[in-house]
């Protein structure tokens, strides 16, 4: 499904490079983790991915389903079927979370050349979509992230996934931040939409969203590189030694 | 002071093709805003009021040409149940108006009551103006005041069902309009004024409104698009014991627009907020003037400008709170802000407020910025195109200015509007 090979990263603005050589791939319907110090470039990667502007493609390609994610607007990327949770949902004061998820699902729908959604099947998904995540009404009226608390703004992530319903899922530590109870929402909200035909790269620091989620394969990521895949014991190693053990066995 | 030569030759110039009329009600005030005119002077770019809009095409003789603009939008209130008065080209059109009876108000036209030696706006006509020519002077007012060929006196007795809608259509590419309206609002009375159309390749228009205790008006007006059209218009209200003004304005396209309000507040625990949007391309240059005084205890008053620019666009706010001596409990709040959808263009402001009274709260700020890239991101990573989701973002700047329309309805309109400007230009 994802393809990543030899990517390298570079800062446009400065000569920093940050990614130096990440190779990934996520089959359909399977789970990957990717843990990894701060710093390590686990976010530079999900933005690379889904096209943010300040960064420059130095060396290597990204697929997604055979198509070069690298050419695409980020706007293509998403109607494509890739979808990235921020780690740091962007608050927009003055739209709707309403008119923003809207916008958004028939945006998708016209470029793939589907039929616009109406008003009242829309809303009457959104409203059962939310609810399952505890997501009440009144937020969904008010513009979009602008004073959530930092688990709801996730949980708007969560929702904003469901009802996009992307091939590929990138979750960029979508549990920090939450409290037990809505860690466990979210990875409802996640395991609900695992399916044979999606892929998902759950970014995270914490062993427990993987007790929720189960992955697949577990990547370690540091300095800009992929140094160790394994099955999920791998993220239970971490979890107990750090990462000091990882990265002197591989230098 | 005497005034400059060069300023007294540019102001007899203009005056020459203008005849005062002697007769009736009205003639004292006219005879008198004329005199205040001449001891003025036209402005001129030298002028610290007029710093940051060029008058000139204000001043000369000749009225600069406007196409008319050939469109097949629906004209904006369309949709609304309203009394409708139409000006062509500042002239009143009976054929295209309704009737002008509708309970609750009295519409007049000031021609019709030319001729009559007493009338109730003899006590508001130019008075108001004069009251707003200090501490500045507002010489396009003046000359208002003094030739205005038309206009309504309009009063606003009980609470009339429907708007009364003032129609603004223009046909002439040189046309140069002068109207004067004058809106006398009683006690317990509460009406809607709507405005809206192009009017005129220049128009001088000037509104008197007078607010007595507990009345209310709401003046909600959309200036037309055609793009080469040039205004100045003038909005003198005075306010009495809670009594509430509200008026909104939106400006689409324009080479040169110049509202001016002068709001006093009069009378304790009055409410008065002005707002404004405007949006515009290339040489649209668009500048809100507002001076509002605080003269009474408890009194509320909001300011919300906003202005989308692009492609070498200019937007210029200049906004005043006067706080008096006595004024205390004063609520008074200001923002202006501008989106530069590009780097050619230029928002200028001058955001003042000026205190006498110990117990007051008064805010202002005024911020100038692009469109916010994380935001733009954001939504394109949903799906949304890069237009689209620019246009969404600019409407979000926008909405803190429409939201002070009361009525949702018309707010929706203007909404409208606004979207089908940002789709032409995507
Ligand atoms: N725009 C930028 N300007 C300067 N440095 C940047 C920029 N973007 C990323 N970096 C740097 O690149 C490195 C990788 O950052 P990134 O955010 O990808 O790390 P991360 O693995 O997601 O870390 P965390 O676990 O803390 O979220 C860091 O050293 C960061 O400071
Ligand atoms: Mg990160």
């Amino acid at each position: 499904m994802l393809e990543i090979k030899n990517l390298h990263v570079k800062l446009e603005e400065e000569d920093k490079q940050i990614l130096k050589g990440v190779d990934l791939s996520v089959e359909a319907g399977k789970v990957h983790a990717i843990m990894g110090p701060n710093g390590s470039g686990k976010s530079t990667l999900s933005y690379v991915l889904s096209g943010r502007d300040g960064y420059e493609v130095t060396e290597g390609s990204a697929m997604l389903e055979g198509q070069d994610l690298l050419d695409l607007e980020p706007e293509e990327r998403a109607a494509a079927g890739l979808f990235l949770a921020f780690q740091y949902p962007v608050e927009i004061p003055g739209v709707g979370n309403m008119t923003f998820l809207r916008t958004a699902v028939n945006a998708q729908r016209k470029a793939r050349g589907e039929e616009e959604m109406n008003a009242t099947d829309f809303l009457k998904l959104v409203r059962a979509r939310a609810k399952e995540l505890k997501i009440d009404a009144e937020m969904l009226k008010r513009p979009v992230n602008v004073g959530f608390s930092g688990g709801e703004k996730k949980r708007n992530e969560v929702l904003q996934m469901a009802m996009l319903e992307p091939k590929m899922c990138i979750l960029d530590e979508t549990d920090s931040g939450l409290d037990v109870d809505a860690m466990k929402l979210v990875a409802d909200g996640v395991n609900a939409l695992r399916s044979e035909g999606r892929g998902f790269l759950v970014i995270t620091h914490y062993q427990r969203l993987l007790d929720h989620i189960k992955p697949d394969v577990v990547h370690i990521m540091s300095d800009g590189r992929i140094i160790k895949s394994g099955g999920p014991e791998l993220a239970l190693e971490v979890e107990h030694n750090g990462y000091a053990d990882i990265l002197n066995e591989v230098v | 002071m005497a005034l400059a030569e060069r300023r007294i030759t540019a102001t007899e110039a203009r005056l020459e093709g203008f005849d005062l009329v002697k007769t009736g009600w009205s003639a004292s005030a006219r005879a008198d805003a004329l005199q205040r005119l001449r001891e003025m002077g036209l402005p001129d770019r030298r002028d610290e009021y007029w710093k940051f809009t060029r008058p000139d095409t204000l001043v000369q003789v000749e009225t600069p040409k406007a196409s008319v603009f050939d469109n097949d939008e629906q004209p904006v209130f369309d949709a609304h149940d309203r009394l409708r008065i139409v000006f062509a080209d500042g002239v009143f059109d009976p054929d295209a108006s309704d009737d002008l009876s509708l309970e609750g108000v009295s519409i007049e036209r000031l021609e019709d009551i030319a001729d009559k030696d007493i009338h109730w706006a003899k006590d508001l006509y130019g008075v108001l103006e004069k009251r707003g020519q200090s501490p500045v002077p507002r010489p396009f007012a003046a000359l208002n005041t003094a030739f205005a060929t038309d206009g309504l006196m309009i009063h606003v007795t009980g609470k009339p069902s429907k708007p009364i809608s003032l129609i603004y259509t223009h046909g002439k590419e040189d046309s140069d309009a002068i109207l004067h309206h004058v809106i006398r609002v009683e006690a317990e009375a509460e009406a809607t004024i709507l405005e809206n159309g192009p009017a005129a390749a220049r128009f001088n228009k000037c509104m008197e409104v007078d607010i007595a205790d507990t009345g209310k008006l709401h003046l909600v007006r959309a200036q037309g698009r055609d793009h080469e059209r040039r205004a100045v218009t003038h909005l003198f209200a005075r306010l009495g014991e809670e009594s509430v003004f509200k008026a909104f304005t939106l400006t689409v396209n324009g080479v040169l627009t110049r509202n001016e309000a002068v709001i006093e507040l009069n009378g304790d625990d009055a409410i008065a907020h002005i707002a404004g949007a405007c949006v515009g391309d290339g040489d649209f240059h668009h500048d809100d003037t507002v001076f509002i005084t605080h003269d009474a205890v408890n009194c509320e008053s909001r300011q919300v400008f906003k202005k989308v620019l692009r492609n070498g666009a200019t937007g210029v706010f200049q906004g005043k709170i006067l706080v008096k001596e006595g004024a205390q409990k004063t609520d008074g709040y200001q923002i202006s802000q501008s989106l530069l959808l590009d780097g050619d263009s230029q928002f200028l402001a001058k955001p003042e407020l000026e205190i006498y009274a110990d117990d007051v709260a008064c805010s202002h700020g005024s911020t100038s910025g692009a469109i916010d890239e994380g935001a733009l991101f954001y939504l394109r990573s949903r799906g949304v195109p890069e237009k689209a989701a620019t246009n969404l973002l600019t409407l979000a700047f926008l909405a803190e200015a429409v939201q002070e329309i009361e009525d949702e309805a018309l707010a929706e309109d203007l909404i409208e509007r606004l979207e089908n400007w940002l789709a032409r230009r995507s």
